[in-house]
């Protein structure tokens, strides 16, 4: 079921960059490109800089995984909300899953999310982990 | 626009149905659905089927025309619809309006999802397609895990509890021991499903509806043509239909789906009812949070008393509220393309009275509530025994 080729690379540059969308008229921000503003129907949409950090809005352990995970073992899911306000949903990595919580701070970690077959071409975007204070 | 009566139901045998292939699995139930109005069905004028991915489980696409061939309805105008696991609601939807609006005087609607052919990690993968690919399912999301998301939420705000999810599942299995065409005939305990295993937490297997073969049909007349083909014709009442965001995230808030709260009141208001009118209703618990979540969006119960609502055994036959009678999506089973015409064939035996040990007792108005993806889109109906 994951991309092929050709539509990785549709979404490369916004995925590597963590780019979303917001709305020039309502100020509304979404993950993703849009044209048409899904809040104030504006068609004034830009493209911006979405911000690198963000809280755990809802998350789950992952036991049951689909095919394209075989063997990739539990993993954590979860909505992060971003510094402005912009809700994602992303792995959280760089966590054991008895310590994940509602509201725990994380921050972007740029990795491989896939791979298209054995031979085929791998695929990277973004996931998050938890800030770890650098004292 | 006129009434519309529903004079024909037909269904199979839901479960691993490894003997049938997907044309035989229609032809099945659309040929019991013929029987039973006692309908030639050379009478049928079109046929809509809700499909969701036969391409992906067993490689066929185009099914419309296919089915209509096997079923001798050559000739005859055949639509596919496909909203996920609401997509014989919505075939259903579209087939009532064909009718009420006098395009069509008698038509055939129905559904069906073979998915076995196929490994149960595979399916897994087929049915996330029914969220965003792109921003949800690429970075591992899955169906299960999208819900399990709600329900955190709920239990962070409502106080939800996991006993509470498992009560949902224990009730709709010893609910399906009574429906022999169900995939579970067997009843479950709240410790049983906890100590089932982890799909994605607080989800287990047994809060989670299984991948299922099946298809079930319905032929839909115009209220003045019902009494020729049945002594019991069940009519629709009102509908709702309803869409949200493709993906959880843009939602504002993900305890509530406010696909299920705009359709539900369209319903209501089509039907010129209330909630408390309703006597029984089969509703889309593709996992146990999911009934929790409709109770309170469809008006039920209040925001946030969903797990209050099960606790209090409300819901049970017998109940104030007669919830999935048939098993629901968890225990008979959920072929996901033939799910909303399932819970439909459900309804119209319970108004008719023929529910049989399942039978909620004196029903003369009941809804189906259906959904496709996280919530992304919600066709419910309200049916009745008699005319508006």
């Amino acid at each position: 079921m994951m991309p092929k080729s050709p539509r990785i690379w549709q979404l490369a540059e916004r995925r590597y960059g963590l780019l979303g969308s917001k709305c020039t008229v309502c100020g509304k921000t979404y993950i993703g490109p849009r044209n048409v503003c899904p809040v104030c129907n504006s068609e004034k949409i830009e493209t911006i800089q979405l911000p690198p950090r963000g809280t755990i809005y809802s998350y789950t352990v992952v036991h049951t995984l689909p095919a394209e995970k075989d063997n990739y073992g539990p993993y954590i899911m979860a909505i992060v909300e971003l510094e402005d306000g912009t809700k994602l949903t992303a792995e959280i990595v760089d966590c054991d899953s008895e310590d994940v919580k509602i509201g725990m701070r994380v921050e972007l970690a740029f990795r491989v999310i896939g791979q298209e077959s054995e031979h085929g071409i791998i695929y990277y975007g973004y996931k998050f982990r938890p800030i770890i204070s650098r004292t | 626009m006129r009434d519309v009566a529903v004079v024909g139901i037909g269904m199979t045998r839901f479960g691993e149905r490894w003997d049938k292939q997907l044309r035989d699995l229609f032809v099945e139930a659309a040929n019991e659905a013929l029987k039973d109005a006692n309908m030639n069905r050379k009478e049928v004028q079109a046929l809509f089927v809700g499909n969701f991915s036969a391409g992906s489980f067993v490689g066929q696409e185009h099914v419309a025309p296919l089915l209509a061939d096997y079923l001798s309805l050559r000739s005859k105008p055949a639509f596919r619809i496909e909203s996920a696991c609401a997509s014989s609601g919505m075939a259903f939807n579209l087939a009532y309006m064909a009718v009420a609006s006098g395009i069509y005087d008698i038509v055939m609607v129905g559904g069906v999802e073979k998915m076995t052919d196929i490994s149960a990690p595979e399916a897994m993968s087929v049915h996330a397609k029914a969220m965003d690919v792109e921003w949800e399912a690429f970075f591992g999301l899955t169906l299960p895990a999208a819900f399990a998301l709600i329900a955190r939420r709920h239990m962070i705000q409502y106080g939800t509890k996991p006993e509470q999810l498992a009560m949902v599942s224990v009730k709709n299995h010893k609910n399906a021991t009574k429906n022999p065409l169900a995939q579970f005939q067997f009843e479950v305990t709240v410790e049983r499903v906890l100590a089932s295993p982890i799909v994605s937490d607080p989800l287990h297997v047994l809060d989670c509806s299984p991948v299922t073969d099946g298809a079930a049909a319905i032929i839909l007349c115009s209220a003045e043509l019902a009494k020729k083909y049945t002594d019991t014709p069940v009519y629709v009442l009102g509908f709702g239909t309803a869409s949200d965001s493709i993906a959880l995230h843009d939602r504002f808030d993900i305890t509530t789906l406010y696909a299920v709260v705009s359709a539900s009141r369209q319903a209501y208001k089509m039907a010129g009812i209330e909630p408390k009118n309703i006597d029984v209703a089969e509703l889309h618990d593709n996992f146990t949070i999911t009934e929790i979540i409709s109770y309170e969006d469809l008006g039920l119960c209040e925001k946030g008393k969903g797990g209050l609502m099960i606790e209090e055994g409300e819901t049970e036959i017998g109940g104030r509220i007669p919830v999935n009678p048939s098993g629901g999506l968890k225990a008979r089973g959920n072929p996901i393309g033939a799910t909303g015409a399932a819970q439909i064939v459900e309804i119209v035996q319970q108004l008719r009275g023929e529910a049989g040990k399942r039978q909620v007792s004196g029903a003369e108005i009941g809804m189906t509530q259906n959904i496709g993806g996280s919530g992304s889109t919600c066709v419910i109906h309200i049916f009745g025994r008699q005319r508006r």
